[in-house]
């Protein structure tokens, strides 16, 4: 059985207290909401893509631990980032939290997202978890409708 | 701590909780590596031997379809079904058993009245009063019955600590009220409305009364007559009994005038393809084979429940609440969401800066259940300016140690939060 520190670890609590890219863009040129009804949580993704990259990305909203954790160091995970690689860093980010297989990606090539590892242990919180990264997908797929993950 | 302490323990000499514990076979599974401390009785509650037993009983010595085959099985699967009906009637202190018609739940329960005696009674402009307390079962039913006739949902206001008031009912009941339909405890606040006083003030009008009673039966004595509602709504699996079983009580008078829910067998007394002739009560509501398996295990609930004595389960779960509301009241950073004056079984909370999720997560971890989220309640959760909350639930099997199990993880949240 995981120990409990393996999902609530420093880093996770840290973003947690401190959400980093915190605040609406008023540059923008994405943007998408993302709501949990289980949780309650509801956060909304802003993104500026310029020549298909991630120029700027922040986030409003509130949240549980895992699902603010999750969307703060997404926003720093992928700043600079083409949105091909982002959407790549997110199928790699989904196999992360939810595969138990072999399938599932080197922790080594996660960087510090690799934190979310211990998600998988915990079914119900995968939601919590990639909440964030759905409504991210979403804005840079230009998606109007409010993400879901229920 | 010191301050819960303080309330003295009252033994009932005839309720030994240490004894009742044992009944219940899931405190013997560990959860997590811990004993199970289990607080998300509002949610559902554990099943004693008695109950599992009965179930079993059934499918292996009593198996067989009801009102039907004139062999052995049938006749003695028949008999402990209607027993069982018996067994709820006197539970409830209904006058007829013509009165308990067999449902999966209180929500379907809610649904055949909003579908039968609603389709027929409400027109365009009437409307149907409910609380702004109510679970998602006693909103849901009354919108899809608005919006097909027409008819407008009205909403008795809670104040601050989670109150039906009562001001706003008599300001809210009107001409146009066809029913009125309030919960008799609230599963998110733990509320005990004035039940009595509302329907007595709705009779006062000629309106009918329902009451959901999924949150009440299992807490306190319920009797309909003395209550004087026309329809009583309540579930097994929250009262120590299988899922997939619940009841509507309804007064003879109304069930007769309503059409049936569902057709199908067992609720026609004959079909022809020109004009079929309904069944008399209960059996006109109860189309197709029923849960019988289900049926016979609420009948073990109930003599279990009646074993316990339901004035001492009251007493017993009284003084939870209060030792309970004193102990989180301790916790500095706590905020109890829901203090009425009046409660039965629930604490539901808030912690600061900690969200609902991460407290059910941990406190999982130490082999505690409590029931997070927003408890299909949401109207409630609004009211309060807030997602979700934390609900601890409370049953006949817990005791005081469950609680400071409860206050001890919490503060081992708060630790890791901190």
């Amino acid at each position: 059985m995981a120990d409990l520190r393996d999902l609530y670890q420093e880093v996770i609590l840290d973003h947690h207290k401190k959400p980093r890219n915190f605040h609406r863009l008023e540059h923008a040129n994405r943007q998408a909401d993302g709501y949990n009804p289980l949780c309650g949580d509801k956060l909304s993704v802003f993104v500026q893509v310029e020549d298909g990259v991630v120029k700027d990305i922040g986030f409003i909203g509130a949240g549980c631990a895992i699902s603010t954790a999750s969307a703060s160091m997404m926003t720093e995970s992928l700043k600079g980032k083409t949105e091909a690689e982002a959407k790549a860093i997110f199928e790699r980010f989904h196999q992360l939290v939810t595969n138990h297989s072999a399938a599932q990606p080197d922790p080594a090539t996660m960087g510090k997202l690799a934190v979310f590892s211990g998600v998988r242990e915990y079914p119900v919180r995968v939601k919590c978890a990639t909440l964030a990264w759905h409504t991210m997908r979403a804005a840079l797929e230009g998606k109007k409708e409010t993400v879901a993950t229920e | 701590m010191a301050t819960a302490d303080k309330i003295p323990a009252r033994p009932r000499a005839s309720f030994d909780v240490r004894k009742i514990r044992e009944d219940f076979p899931i405190f013997k599974v560990p959860i997590n590596g811990k004993s199970l401390t289990y607080l998300d009785n509002a949610a559902t509650t554990q099943k004693p031997q008695a109950v599992i037993d009965a179930v079993m009983h059934f499918y292996t010595q009593e198996c067989a379809n009801i009102h039907r085959g004139v062999h052995y099985l049938s006749e003695r699967a028949t008999e402990s079904y209607e027993t069982s009906r018996e067994k709820v009637r006197r539970f409830i202190h209904a006058a007829s058993v013509r009165e308990i018609v067999f449902v999966r739940g209180t929500t379907e329960g809610i649904n055949l009245v909003a579908q039968t005696y609603g389709r027929t009674r409400v027109g365009p402009g009437d409307e149907i009063l409910i609380s702004g307390m109510e679970h998602h079962s006693n909103i849901v039913p009354w919108q899809i019955l608005c919006e097909e006739k027409d008819a407008r949902l009205r909403i008795v206001p809670i104040n601050a600590k989670g109150e039906f008031i009562f001001e706003e009912y008599v300001r809210l009941l009107s001409p146009q009220t066809r029913l009125v339909a309030v919960t008799s405890v609230s599963n998110a606040l733990g509320t005990v409305n004035p039940v009595r006083e509302i329907v007595r003030l709705a009779h006062a009008h000629n309106v009918p009364v329902l009451i959901d009673g999924a949150q009440a039966a299992q807490h306190m004595e319920v009797d309909v007559q003395a209550l004087d509602c026309d329809f009583f709504a309540f579930s097994g699996h929250k009262m120590y009994g299988p899922t997939g079983i619940g009841v509507l009580y309804g007064k003879e008078r109304l069930l007769e005038a309503m059409p049936p829910y569902q057709g199908g067998g067992d609720m026609i007394s004959s079909v022809t393809f020109e004009k079929t002739l309904y069944n008399r009560l209960p059996y006109k509501f109860e189309a197709g084979t029923p849960n019988v398996a289900g049926v016979i295990g609420l009948g073990a609930a109930i003599d279990y429940l009646n074993k316990a004595g339901m004035e001492n389960i009251s007493a017993h779960e009284q003084d939870l609440i209060s030792y309970g509301t004193l102990a989180l009241g301790a916790l500095d950073e706590l905020r109890i969401i829901g203090t009425a004056k009046e409660k039965a079984s629930v604490l539901s909370f808030v912690v600061e800066g900690i969200h609902p999720h991460d407290i059910g997560t941990i406190l999982d971890k130490e082999g505690i259940a409590i029931r997070t989220g927003h408890h299909c309640a949401q109207p409630v959760m609004e009211f309060f300016g807030i997602p979700a909350t934390a609900r601890a639930s409370l049953g006949l099997y817990n005791t005081r140690e469950d609680i400071e199990t409860l206050v001890g993880g919490l503060r081992k949240v708060i630790e890791v939060f901190r």
